[in-house]
């Protein structure tokens, strides 16, 4: 499966720029490690030590939190948009991403 | 439907009463449009005082205004723009003491502040007053916005149950913020408090908007009310405003 991950500026360092780049796996935990093939970082400041998606990480297949659905074991379908969105807090993104070199 | 045509809305707009907290980034330009709208009353909470720094996007401060008390400033130019409207000022920091006092007298309050603990005490008090809220943060080139219609809509515990500790949170440093987006997310702001006073339209609820002013592209994406949320959620565990809860220093530079 690909899909479109939307990736936030924040982490945009770490995929040379690119505002969504694609990824393979028919889950959003397998599209994340996909990623981390490519981009190598990005995934520690998607995930915490544990696996799991970070407390100030939301991330969305075609708009649904995937919280609501299946977390990192959501399924993922051809062509399906993942977006991932962090929180902001004080004039900076939220623990894990850091802040960002502007591109 | 048309403002302008609803006679009964703009009444009610007329009649509202909105409460920025934080006259800065957000609450220069969203308290500019309230006021613009004519807005009843408009209610305007902020401590601090006018930086150089401040400027590029605090457009309610002017270079003259350095060194004055926010407050001060953003009341003379409000004043200046509508004279008819009903202004009070609180030159004060708010905390978990102060915000039942001063939340109380208005229909819709909207969260114009930098600090992760303040958001946070402001969604919690908002949501236990029952108090509908318009929620947004910017960064960098990068903002968000969030209506909460308290028991009824996502709140921002929903989305982020805990805030995050300074800890937690090593690397951050002044990143900085393009000074229009402060104006683009602020002018949601008021857009979503007019419209809640006049009831026209939809509101920015269970829709996390994002707006990326680099790729210009305004996104949304679904959000709903967790049902394990402290504070909306089963079981309850936020009940009142303990200020222990809040003290967590700021973490980063000013919005």
């Amino acid at each position: 499966m690909s899909a479109q991950v939307r990736i936030p500026t924040p982490l945009r360092r770490f995929t040379g720029g690119a505002e969504a780049v694609s990824a393979d796996g028919a889950t959003v935990g397998a599209l994340v490690d996909s990623i981390e093939r490519n981009h190598p970082g990005i995934k520690e400041r998607l995930c915490d030590e544990a696996g799991e998606v970070r407390r100030f990480v939301n991330i969305f297949v075609n708009g649904e939190d995937i919280r609501f659905i299946n977390n990192l074991d959501t399924p993922v379908h051809e062509g399906d948009e993942v977006s991932i969105v962090p929180a902001i807090a004080g004039g900076s993104f939220c623990p894990g991403l850091a802040t960002l070199d502007a591109p | 439907m048309s403002l302008r045509t609803n006679e009964a809305g703009s009444a009610r707009v007329r009649e509202g009463k909105v409460l920025v907290v934080g006259v800065g980034g957000l609450g220069s330009p969203a308290a500019l449009a309230l006021a613009l709208a004519g807005v009843g009353t408009l209610g305007l909470v902020d401590a601090d005082r006018v930086e150089l720094s401040n400027l590029q996007r605090q457009i309610l401060h002017f270079t003259p205004d350095i060194g004055r008390p926010k407050i001060d400033s953003a009341k003379e130019k409000i004043q200046q723009l509508n004279p008819s409207i009903t202004l009070v000022a609180y030159n004060e920091r708010l905390h978990a003491g102060n915000l039942a006092a001063i939340f109380a007298a208005y229909d819709f309050i909207i969260d114009g502040t930098d600090g992760v603990a303040t958001k946070f005490l402001i969604n919690d008090g908002a949501v236990l007053l029952n108090k509908p809220l318009s929620h947004a943060g910017i960064v960098q080139f990068h903002g968000q916005a969030l209506t909460v219609l308290p028991q009824r809509t996502t709140c921002l515990r929903c989305l982020f149950p805990v805030p995050p500790h300074p800890d937690e949170n090593p690397t951050c440093q002044e990143a900085g913020i393009l000074g229009s987006l402060a104006g683009s997310l602020g002018s949601v702001q008021a857009a979503e408090a007019v419209k809640y006073l006049s009831g026209a339209g939809e509101l920015l609820t269970d829709r996390l908007l994002t707006y990326d002013a680099l790729a210009l592209r305004w996104r949304e994406v679904r959000v709903r009310p967790s049902p394990r949320c402290p504070l909306c959620g089963t079981p309850r565990t936020i009940t009142g405003l303990h200020p222990e809860a809040y003290e967590l220093e700021r973490l980063c530079a000013p919005v």
